[in-house]
């Protein structure tokens, strides 16, 4: 039997690596997509018709509503039922997409009813049509104002990628427990695929933070330049 | 002539219309009777005076005269052609030919000085970035700003603020300007600044309608002072009729009042 370090060394790492990929092209496309389907979402929810308002609340409230599991299993063992099929990666990511979705639009919603009345009227006084104003002059101060909320989703849609395996997408997870299946070592694979997680979280904060930075306005909260 | 403008003219036979013409006026809101069948006409070049005590309808006029808020009745016309308050492409005509200035200023909070005078000539007027910065750039200059113009409201004063907003209105060629109250939410020593900028536009031969309590510059300047109280005009002439030591009008017991405060 290989010590420990060896073991880590040898078997660990190159399979982690792996599904460390896998994991890294799902959080990808899933946060990007999600946060603007959020935006999208958010701004429909507060500048839509009543009838769209009603729509969009209700498809929040069951993506709020109905564990991440059971979603990834319609999306995945359901819907071939009525003739449609995922791949795994496809349903994992698009599952992925709809939750943070409904997520970000709660904290897109929030930032768009802070910001100032005076602030529409004087984009219409100016000419601009509702859209534009949306557009030009609401969306873009109410996603700074989100920025921090949407920041703890990605992390948290860091960490619930991990259910991709369900769908049996090899990723770090499922890499990890096919490893721990085949050796036994559970402690230290799972020991191990721990730290790639809070490695993933860390390199994620310092993205959001220089984000934030890049973005930040004097004014508009928290550090400014 | 801009073919967006349901034309309906009202006056064949003067070559000059009036600048903006608001033809009884009557609004109600929240149950109450707020503007009570009001008219205006500003001709070109004129500066009008709306004062009054507080809940009079001087805002809720101001803001009817470029549909921010819809009147139940009466109508609102510009060079002599009525705007229909339902036609969103004359409505944002109209705002681009009527510039508003805020007691509150209402920048743009995410932009510069220079983008906040930008944004409505590159997204409502369709200029380039470049062509719109550099029109930006001339408006701060005018207003005495250039060496404020990439800084954010937060950084700005009030009264620096206040004269973002105006070149920013000025930066779209508006046929006149309406003013509520743009120096009441200033520290007393920021108003002379503003009052400066506003003084030589008048001189300019800029069209305005101003809501304002600073009566030694209405007095000054204005064309006509209008007194408006409960939702009516009751007194209207020049500061000198209006304002003569020995008038017994309300406009001059009013502001008696308001010096003694
Ligand atoms: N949306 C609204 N709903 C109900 N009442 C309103 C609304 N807007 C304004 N009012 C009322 O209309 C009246 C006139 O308000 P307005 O702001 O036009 O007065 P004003 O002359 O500008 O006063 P001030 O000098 O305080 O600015 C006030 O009594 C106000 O409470
Ligand atoms: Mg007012």
């Amino acid at each position: 039997m290989l010590s420990t370090m060896d073991f880590f060394w040898e078997r660990i790492v190159p399979n982690l690596d792996k599904g460390l990929w896998l994991t890294v092209q799902i959080i990808a496309p899933s946060a990007i997509i999600g946060f603007l389907l959020g935006v999208f979402i958010g701004t429909l929810r507060v500048f839509g018709s009543p009838k769209i308002r009603k729509v969009m609340d209700v498809y929040t409230a069951i993506i709020r509503g109905v564990p991440l599991v059971v979603q990834l299993f319609i999306l995945y063992f359901g819907l071939p039922s009525i003739g449609i099929y995922f791949q795994p990666y496809t349903a994992a990511v698009l599952g992925f997409i709809l939750c943070s979705g409904a997520y970000h639009s709660e904290y897109i919603r929030g930032a768009l009813l802070s910001i100032k009345q005076g602030q529409l009227k004087a984009a219409y006084a100016l000419g601009f049509t509702r859209v534009q104003t949306i557009l030009w002059i609401v969306v873009p101060q109410a996603v700074r104002r989100a920025l921090p909320g949407c920041g703890n989703e990605i992390i948290y849609l860091i960490k619930y990628s991990s259910l991709a395996y369900i769908v049996t997408c090899m990723e770090l997870t499922g890499k990890a427990k096919a490893l721990a299946a085949q050796t036994f070592r559970f402690t230290e694979v799972f020991f191990a695929v721990g730290l790639y997680y809070l490695f993933l979280t860390t390199v994620a904060t310092w993205l959001l933070a220089w984000l934030e930075r890049r973005l930040s306005i004097p004014g508009f909260g928290g550090k400014s330049r | 002539m801009r073919p967006e403008y349901r034309y309906a003219l009202m006056n064949t036979q003067t070559p000059h219309p009036p600048v903006l013409s608001m033809r009884n006026i009557s609004i109600t809101l929240g149950g109450r009777k707020i503007l009570n069948s009001v008219s205006l006409d500003v001709e070109r070049g004129e500066l009008k005076v709306l004062i009054g005590p507080s809940g009079g309808g001087k805002s809720t006029f101001l803001q009817c005269m470029n549909l921010l808020v819809t009147p139940d009745a009466g109508s609102v016309s510009i060079e002599g052609a009525s705007v229909n308050p339902h036609d969103k492409k004359a409505l944002c005509r109209l705002r681009q030919d009527v510039g508003m200035i805020f007691q509150d200023f209402n920048l743009f909070d995410h932009l510069t000085a220079v983008k906040n005078v930008a944004i409505a000539l590159r997204r409502v007027k369709g200029m380039s970035r470049e062509a719109a910065e550099e029109r930006a750039m001339h408006e701060l200059g005018r207003v005495g700003l250039t060496d404020k113009a990439d800084l954010y409201p937060a950084h700005l004063s009030g009264g620096q603020k206040q004269r973002v907003a105006i070149a920013r209105a000025l930066a779209m060629d508006p046929k006149v300007i309406l003013l509520d109250e743009p120096t009441s939410a200033l520290d007393p020593e920021l108003v002379g600044e503003v009052l400066a900028v506003i003084r030589d536009l008048a001189k300019s031969g800029m069209t305005m309608i101003m809501a304002t309590h600073q009566m030694d510059f209405a007095t000054a300047l204005a064309s006509e002072i209008l007194f408006m109280e409960q939702g009516n005009i009751i007194e209207r002439g020049t500061p000198g009729s209006l304002l003569a030591p020995d008038s017994a009008t309300r406009t001059r017991d009013f502001c008696t009042r308001l010096a003694d405060m």
